[in-house]
C-alpha cells in the first residue's frame, strides 16, 4: 500500500473559515514543494469546494460542518471536503457549470455556478460522490522534474 | 496576510474609483457587492474597479462583477476592471468571462 501523511481539519460550514482553510491548505500545499503557481490553483479549488459545501448544505440549518482531508503523497496532494447535509442536487448543479459562452446575452449569465468549472479546470483530476452528504475528491500532482534514482543524471565522461 | 476585503471609494465627478485590498472569497463578497451595486445604478457613472492589492479572488468575486455588469446595463452605467494581478485576470480568462467585463489590459505581476 502506497504510504501518505493525512490531515484532517473540521471548520463550522460558515463563509467566514473557508479563508482559514484556504491557509491551511496554502501550508500543507508549501511544505509539499508546490509552486506558486499550483498553491494559488489549490487555494481556488478548495475555498470553491467549501463555499459550495456551506451554501448548498446548509441552507435550512444553523450549525453544520465542514470536513477537510489532505492525503499528503510524495507525487500528488489529494484534497477531500465532505460536508453531512446531504441537500445538494448534484444532477442540478453539474448542468450549471461551464464557461461563459458568446451566445448567452448578459441577461441571462449567470451569477453563480463557476465554482465547480474552477475545481474542474484548475485540479489534475476531480471526484464528486453524492451519497452521505456530498464529498469532493481532488487531485493535484507535484511537477517537479522528475528524475528517477536510477537514472543517469549527468553523464560524467571527460 | 489580509484575508479581509477593504473597499475604498474615490469619486472624482461621474468618475468613481473603488479600491480594493485584500481578498474576495464567500465572506467578503457580500460586502464588495453591497458597496458596489449601488454606485451601478447612477446614469451615467464610469465605475473603475482597481485590484491591484486583491491577491486573492474566486467565483464569488467573478459573482458579483457579473451582478455589477447586469446593473450597469440596466441603469445606464459603465463599469471597467483596472490593474488585476495575474492570478485574479486568469480567472476571468478561464471562465471566458473576461469577454463581456471590460478589463484593463495592462500586465502585471503578482506581489
Amino acid at each position: 500500500m502506497e504510504r501518505f501523511d493525512f490531515v484532517e481539519m473540521k471548520v463550522p460550514a460558515k463563509p467566514e473559515f473557508v479563508g482559514v482553510a484556504r491557509l491551511s491548505t496554502s501550508g500543507v500545499a508549501s511544505r509539499m514543494g508546490f509552486s506558486y503557481e499550483d498553491i494559488e490553483d489549490l487555494k481556488v479549488a478548495i475555498s470553491e469546494a467549501i463555499t459550495n459545501a456551506t451554501t448548498h448544505a446548509y441552507k435550512n440549518e444553523e450549525e453544520g460542518e465542514v470536513t477537510i482531508g489532505f492525503g499528503v503523497y510524495h507525487n500528488r496532494l489529494e484534497i477531500m471536503v465532505a460536508d453531512h447535509g446531504g441537500s445538494f442536487n448534484l444532477a442540478k448543479v453539474k448542468e450549471g457549470i461551464g464557461p461563459y459562452r458568446q451566445s448567452e446575452s448578459i441577461e441571462q449569465l449567470r451569477e453563480g455556478g463557476f465554482g465547480l468549472f474552477l475545481i474542474d479546470a484548475l485540479m489534475d483530476k476531480v471526484e464528486i460522490k453524492n451519497e452521505y452528504g456530498v464529498i469532493v475528491l481532488m487531485t493535484k500532482y507535484l511537477h517537479t522534474n522528475e528524475v528517477g534514482l536510477d537514472d543517469d543524471q549527468i553523464s560524467a565522461t571527460q | 496576510m489580509n484575508i479581509n476585503l477593504n473597499v475604498e471609494l474615490v469619486e472624482q465627478g461621474t468618475t468613481l474609483h473603488l479600491v480594493l485590498s485584500g481578498e474576495i472569497d464567500a465572506y467578503t463578497a457580500p460586502k464588495l457587492k453591497e458597496e458596489l451595486l449601488p454606485l451601478t445604478k447612477r446614469a451615467g457613472a464610469s465605475i473603475i474597479v482597481d485590484l491591484e492589492n486583491v491577491n486573492y479572488m474566486d467565483s464569488t468575486g467573478l459573482g458579483v462583477f457579473i451582478s455589477a455588469l447586469k446593473s450597469t446595463k440596466e441603469h445606464g452605467s459603465e463599469l471597467k476592471l483596472v490593474q488585476l494581478q495575474d492570478r485574479v485576470r486568469r480567472l476571468f480568462e478561464i471562465t471566458s468571462l473576461d469577454s463581456i467585463i471590460s478589463i484593463d489590459s495592462t500586465v502585471r505581476g503578482g506581489n
